[in-house]
């Protein structure tokens, strides 16, 4: 019959497929991480190489403490990928609703517009909107750098919500407005909660685009902007310093610590609560 | 079941709704220092400067002690930025990104700035310091009278290989066409200088601007791409070569001074008959807020004692003389660090070639894409 | 949500539509319009552009080298699509089904590794498949799956799996956001009834996760025909998609309207493809339910 919580891990990996299934799914985890693993290797590389290893040293991890500009520029990646993706997931939602639910004259230039947002190269959305702000004589910034990645996630969110929202039962959300509630209420306690996956996945990509984005930042960006994309890209010419390879070691395995550690927590709950 | 699950998010909502307050929180905190910086300081000139500095460089292309010991000499705060090619440099600058007061322009970029008329003109009598300036150094092509630059750092673009493997090499450009050495050769992914690079072979001008040339150089690198393992950064030539998945890599000079220090099987040769050298340089460029300051900080930049500490960390050569003296004896001993005359005469400086600059991208392109 | 042409159903329909409309039509749709009359305009020779007509750009576009890049861009990104699509939907379909109370925990731990830059990724990959004793070629040998060193790294087949490896979050998202809402107890009850698995999945499970399929090749194809920095880091710059000559035409050859008009070309024609996709598979007719 199945388990009620909606299946736990290891019920029914007794049989054959979801046994493949399941090694499937490590050999692509391994893939994903694959390189993250050489990348940590690297931070504790003796010389400044992030190709060959030299030797043993934690002096990577000494100089990011000491240059305040990685931490500076990770810091501001971290604020501007926060606010972007909260921005951008409340207005992608929205318009992943209206796109869905509605029938309306326009659809269609709405529909080819939110495409077409996610199709325009980098560099040709940088430098428009660059000529944008200073003709709008709008101050280059953290503002302008937000404004920009809101700008090019929107796009993301409204479609990977409206993947959630295709098909939808909306007999339940008919129920509740039957039964009195406003539409604001019943987006808030009815539709919200039956679409927070689809909201989450769209904030997580959203989130992820904004935090490794470098050309449109690059040109939106003003003084004292320099997010952790920035500062890296521009190692390239020089060569890119295990620093970058030691905050990357130090972010993920924190993130990894409150995940995990959150996800535990979380679970604990579930089953308190049954 | 349903119950359940709902706990769960609004779990989620919370911690949503949390980091939604914290972001913006952040921003609020973040935002301000910078519109203040841009609203600040209007016309340039009108009333004493702020104690501010914007420079913008590229990562990693100052010693650590540079812009503490500036702060520290004339309480002006610096802020850093960073660009990562000399293209992308001109292409905020010309679509009227602004704000900043000192930048670090190649050669041939500065002489495209001043055509489209992007730099301010430098008033000497506020950098003495140009006096240390090597002869060599001075009054290049692309700004003849040094009004809107000054050289910050130079180098060579040569090869680096492996001695062990090859045995030491005559300075010329044929180990790179040389088809023994097939899957080990790494040219640099630049328009300028792997075009350069044939050009040189066939004894021409790396700013030829000459159809047949051209064409000739083209056919030269349609022959040579089958033996290469592709077109890279210098900086992924070099630990390419050290590793030996490559044996020869195209790189600049400061690359191959940072694999020689590690590794004694390495060698770098300047090829006749031509290689390339080429110069960054400081520029202010027009609009600057604190045009005063930028000449202070130029002034210091040339400074005997920054000067050497710069060239100790980058690794690449510094045009100032007066600071030849301090350079690290280990650096000054690696080939092709000190060039003698007869090698620094057949180095060419890379120039704006104008219209056929467009020539030179669909060439390479076409080479990439054959 | 109210009756159609009502007023409710306009002033619900106006508030979700105004934040986007104010925001997209500022900050993309204006600049948008820019780069559309840079299309048309003249570039200097040192970069900037004068306005005016000039269609020859669009001309330019059918130059067979960068008809051939163009035509390498599409099938690398319908490549790209197939394979996302390939190894993103078990993965996805793994962590929604059988995933249980770690489902957040895993597709978070999916998105991690994608916090870290591209380019150290890209390294961490050349030093993995670069090398004759690389540690690819090394498991290669220990396996006997070969018995000498391949060149794994800087081929075009390398740029495809990095493609891969790069845009694998945009399809596994989406196809998880539409695999996690419908209840699963109707794939049980279908087995119950008889059917085999297979064929639960291919009459019930797949069709109605299709919008997450559509979503995700969307998400995946489009972007990945704009993809500029894969090719170089781990093509060696062989391979020379659109994205790159794009780039090259607003930064080394400076000249804004050609690229602009590159830029156009490919918008329209892959937004053309999309909108054409959608409407085969009849995507919205799964949203009037």
């Amino acid at each position: 019959m199945g388990d009620a919580k909606g299946g736990p891990v290891y019920h029914g990996l007794r049989k054959l497929p979801d046994r493949v299934l399941f090694i499937f799914a490590g050999l692509v985890y391994l893939f994903l991480y694959a390189p993250i693993m050489v990348l940590i290797f690297f931070s504790f590389n003796s010389t400044k190489n992030t190709q060959v290893w030299t030797g043993f040293s934690t002096q990577w991890y000494g100089a990011l403490i000491r240059d305040g500009s990685v931490l500076n520029a990770f810091r501001l990646s971290l604020t501007v990928g926060l606010t972007a993706t909260a921005i951008a997931t409340v207005i992608g939602t929205f318009t992943a609703l209206a796109l869905s639910r509605y029938e309306f004259r326009g659809k269609t230039f709405a529909d080819s517009a939110i495409y077409a947002a996610t199709v325009m190269p980098e560099i040709v959305v940088g430098v428009s909107l660059l000529v944008f702000f200073v003709a709008a004589t709008i101050p280059l910034g953290l503002v302008t750098i937000i404004i920009a990645h809101v700008a090019f996630c929107i796009s993301f969110v409204t479609i990977v919500v409206r993947a959630r929202l295709s098909g939808m039962d909306r007999s339940i959300e008919e129920a509740a407005q039957d039964l009195g509630a406003n539409p604001v209420q019943t987006f808030l306690r009815v539709t919200l909660p039956l679409i927070l996956p689809g909201v989450m996945a769209g904030a997580l990509l959203a989130f992820t685009l904004s935090f490794d984005d470098f050309v449109i930042t690059f040109f939106v960006a003003g003084v004292g902007s320099s997010t952790l994309p920035l500062k890296i890209y521009s190692m390239i010419k020089f060569g890119v310093s295990p620093v970058i390879n030691a905050l990357s070691t130090v972010v993920m395995v924190s993130t990894m610590i409150l995940i995990l550690g959150g996800g535990r927590i979380l679970a604990r709950r579930q089953e308190n609560a049954s | 079941m349903v119950f359940r699950r709902r706990i769960s998010r609004d779990d989620f909502l919370r911690t949503m709704g949390a980091g939604v307050v914290a972001g913006s929180t952040l921003s609020v905190l973040a935002c301000q220092p910078n519109t203040s910086a841009q609203s600040s300081g209007g016309g340039g000139g009108s009333g004493p400067e702020e104690k501010e500095l914007n420079f913008y460089n590229w990562s990693d292309y100052v010693a650590k002690s540079t812009i503490p010991n500036f702060q520290k000499q004339t309480g002006i705060e610096v802020t850093q930025d960073f660009f990562s090619s000399n293209e992308e440099l001109l292409a905020k600058l010309q679509a009227g990104g602004t704000g900043y007061d000192v930048i670090v322009p190649s050669d041939y970029m500065v002489s495209i700035m001043i055509k489209s008329d992007i730099l301010e003109t430098l008033d000497m009598s506020k950098i003495p310091n140009f006096k240390n300036v090597g002869k060599n150094f001075k009054g290049l092509g692309y700004d003849p009278n040094n009004e809107y630059s000054v050289p910050y750092q130079w180098g060579t673009t040569g090869i680096l290989y492996n001695k062990k493997a090859l045995g030491k090499l005559d300075a010329s450009w044929d180990p790179m066409w040389d088809p023994s050495n097939k899957g080990k050769i790494g040219m640099l992914n630049d328009e300028r200088e792997t075009p350069g690079a044939a050009l040189y072979k066939l004894g021409y001008s790396v700013n030829s601007k000459d159809k047949e040339q051209l064409d000739e150089a083209e056919a030269e690198l349609k022959k040579q791409k089958p033996l290469l393992r592709g077109y890279f950064d210098s900086t992924q030539n070099r630990p390419s070569v050290i590793n030996g998945d490559l044996l020869l890599g195209h790189v600049f000079s400061g690359d191959a001074f940072l694999a020689l220090s590690q590794d004694e099987d390495l060698d770098y040769i300047i090829p006749e008959p031509a290689a390339t050298r080429w110069t960054d340089n400081m520029a202010i460029p027009k609009g600057a807020e604190h045009p005063d300051n930028a000449h202070k900080f130029i002034n210091y930049i040339l400074g005997a004692k920054t000067g050497a500490a710069l060239s100790n960390y980058t690794y690449y050569n510094t045009p100032n003389e007066a600071a030849l003296p301090m350079i690290d004896g280990a650096l000054k001993n690696l080939p092709g660090y000190e060039l003698d005359s007869s090698v620094f005469d057949r180095l060419q400086i890379i120039e704006d070639v104008g219209a056929a600059t467009r020539e030179y991208s669909t060439l390479f392109t076409s080479v990439k894409s054959s | 949500m109210g009756k159609q042409g009502g007023r409710g159903w306009t002033l619900g329909l106006a508030g979700l539509l105004s934040p986007v409309t104010i925001w997209l039509g500022l900050f993309f749709l204006v600049p948008l319009l820019l780069i559309l009359a840079y299309s048309f305009g003249k570039s200097g020779i040192y970069g900037g552009i004068t306005l005016g007509f000039f269609p020859g750009n669009y001309l330019k576009v059918f130059d067979p080298l960068y008809l051939e890049i163009i035509l390498r861009t599409l099938v690398i990104a319908v490549l790209n699509t197939l394979l996302c699509l390939l190894i993103g939907y078990p993965l996805a379909y793994f962590i929604t089904f059988k995933g249980g109370r770690h489902k957040h925990t895993l597709i978070l731990l999916v998105m991690i590794p994608f916090w870290t830059s591209l380019l150290l990724r890209a390294y961490a990959w050349v030093v993995i498949l670069g090398g004759d004793n690389g540690i690819a070629n090394r498991i290669l040998q220990f396996l006997h799956l070969t018995d000498h060193p391949l060149t794994l790294i800087f081929t075009p087949q390398a740029v495809i799996m990095g493609m891969v490896y790069s845009y694998l979050p945009f399809m596994i998202l989406p196809l998880y956001a539409a695999l996690e809402k419908f209840d699963w107890r109707l794939k049980e009850a279908a087995q119950d009834l008889g059917a085999s698995r297979w064929h639960t999945f291919w009459r019930v499970t797949f069709p109605l996760s299709l919008p997450g399929v559509i979503a995700g090749s969307i998400l995946v194809f489009i972007p990945s025909a704009g993809e500029f920095v894969i090719p170089n880091l781990l093509g060696g710059a062989r391979t020379v998609m659109v994205g790159n000559l794009i780039q090259q035409q607003f930064l080394q050859a400076r000249d804004w309207a050609f690229g602009s008009a590159l830029a156009v070309m490919l918008a329209v024609l892959l937004v053309g493809a999309i909108m054409f996709y959608v409407r085969k598979v009849g995507a919205d007719k799964l949203e009037e339910v």
